[in-house]
């Protein structure tokens, strides 16, 4: 086959607006995971409410992603988006993930800094915002930014709900012009363009906090 | 501002006649293994206390007690006349709340092994952050405390570097600055040269010697520094298997023990060229 370069320049716009939903989409959940990830890995080593918290993120890892999109947004009411569903759901979701990281870097602060703390009778407040977490975190951050472009790749998945992203779109005018080959290739490339430069900006973050 | 409900330390209890720290049948037990068994023992005020022997003889548990990173098996504390590893409720004594022992320990500061020194802070910032956060302190007046705590230890030109850029004696010394910001009065040092190189260990104990005479701050220290332990302290405890073996002046432990067990132990250090 030949590749349909005016195709291409006619699909641009439509695909664009798909990337920047998946772009959108990935950003906002990313900060959900993000958030709730480290809140999930403090209230873990909290009595009782923390196994019941570890319950519920176990459930959400051994579920599938898709899985949850499509229940979740079935569940909710219809003035709520798919795109809304899709970054709650996503974001969610990996905070399961980035919780067990957040869980990892906080176990890897040393005995002494919690003792230390203690030892200055600092209230908790001050002994995890200005001791254990920015420690934690730093460590952490290089595996926290592989969830990031996990996420992103991710994102094609709300194609089951419908939410107008990179795949959807491509899969509308691929339909709709019979040109499958090119619409999905091109999907492919505008993945690679925003995924490439990304995992380069995430080496660059594990080359100067992992150093530390 | 919080209340500030610690004695300072310029006004020791001293005088009264009451001891400042006394342990009382302490037992400590992790699983089967007891490290202090049935313990008496009491600290006057302003007193400098070296507990010495062989490891595992429970002498850093009594530090841990009195910081209260651990608690007691058995038995009971009181820190100036007050219960401590418990408290009292309804003429009853029980064992202490976490917001009691964090009321209580305010008054003692604690020196480590490995230093502990926040690693994501100044130098500054280590020694302000609880005068401000738990003394209450303004950052000046903080700031002012931590300026000439630094310039006491030495190190007044490294007040904006980071722990990490500084070598192992000078991160010990930023951490006495610290434990003394809070103007405690007791300092628990616990084998504060052990894990520094031979040349930096003098520059440490010469610090210590200086807050021994310039402070009356009670000292309990836990060290294998014999020479140290003779010029500072008023009195040595002999530990083994959780016990006192022996207890007097430095002078009389180490040139005339009574017990084998001081003599083998103190013999033991000194082969080995502490």
């Amino acid at each position: 086959m030949i590749w349909d370069f005016e195709f291409t320049v006619e699909a641009m716009p439509d695909l664009l607006s798909g990337l920047w939903v998946t772009v959108q989409v990935t950003i906002l959940g990313y900060l959900i995971a993000l958030s709730l990830g480290l809140l999930i890995a403090v209230v873990r080593r909290v009595r009782v409410v923390g196994p019941l918290v570890h319950g519920v993120m176990e459930f959400i890892r051994t579920t599938p992603l898709v899985v949850q999109l499509v229940f979740v947004f079935l569940l909710t009411p219809s003035v709520i988006s798919g795109m809304t569903v899709g970054i709650v759901v996503l974001g969610v979701h990996y905070s399961a993930y980035t919780a067990e990281v957040y869980r990892s870097g906080i176990e890897g602060v040393a005995k002494g800094q919690w003792e230390a703390a203690r030892a200055l009778s600092l209230p908790a407040s001050r002994t995890w915002g200005a001791i254990v977490l920015p420690q934690a975190i730093r460590k952490v951050i290089p595996a926290l930014g592989n969830y990031l472009i996990a996420m992103f790749k991710d994102t094609p998945l709300l194609l089951a709900i419908g939410v107008a992203e990179l795949l959807t779109q491509a899969r509308r005018i691929g339909s709709a012009s019979f040109q499958v080959v090119e619409a999905y290739t091109l999907v492919g490339f505008l993945f690679l363009a925003v995924s490439i430069p990304s995992a380069i900006l995430i080496r660059r973050l594990e080359r100067r906090y992992a150093a530390v | 501002m919080p209340p500030s409900d610690t004695p300072s330390a310029e006004t020791p209890q001293g005088g009264s006649g009451q001891p400042q720290i006394v342990f009382d049948q302490v037992v400590k037990r992790f699983g089967d293994l007891t490290v202090l068994d049935h313990l008496d023992f009491s600290v006057e005020p302003g007193e400098r206390v070296t507990l010495i022997g062989p490891s595992g003889s429970g002498k850093t548990t009594i530090l841990r007690l009195l910081m209260t990173l651990e608690k007691v098996t058995e038995g009971h504390i009181h820190v100036a006349g007050e219960p401590f590893s418990h408290m009292r409720r309804g003429g009853h004594l029980v064992p202490a709340s976490e917001s009691y022992l964090r009321r209580r320990r305010r008054s003692i500061g604690m020196v480590f092994q490995q230093f502990n020194l926040f690693p994501n802070m100044t130098v500054r910032k280590n020694v302000i952050e609880a005068p401000v956060h738990v003394l209450g302190l303004s950052k000046d007046e903080a700031n002012q405390r931590a300026e000439e705590l630094l310039d006491l230890v030495g190190l007044g030109d490294k007040i904006d570097a980071h722990p990490t850029q500084l070598s192992g004696g000078q991160q010990q010394r930023v951490a006495i600055a610290r434990a003394l910001a809070m103007r405690p009065d007791i300092l628990l040092l616990d084998e504060v040269t052990s894990a520094l190189d031979p040349e930096l260990v003098a520059g440490v104990l010469d610090v210590l010697r200086q807050v021994a005479e310039t402070t009356d701050i009670t000292m309990l220290c836990v060290t294998h520094e014999m020479g140290f332990a003779r010029d500072v302290s008023h009195r040595v405890l002999m530990f083994d298997k959780g016990q006192i073996a022996e207890e007097g002046p430095p002078e009389q432990i180490f040139e005339d023990p009574r017990e084998d067990r001081t003599k083998s132990f103190l013999r033991s250090v000194l082969d080995n060229g502490f």
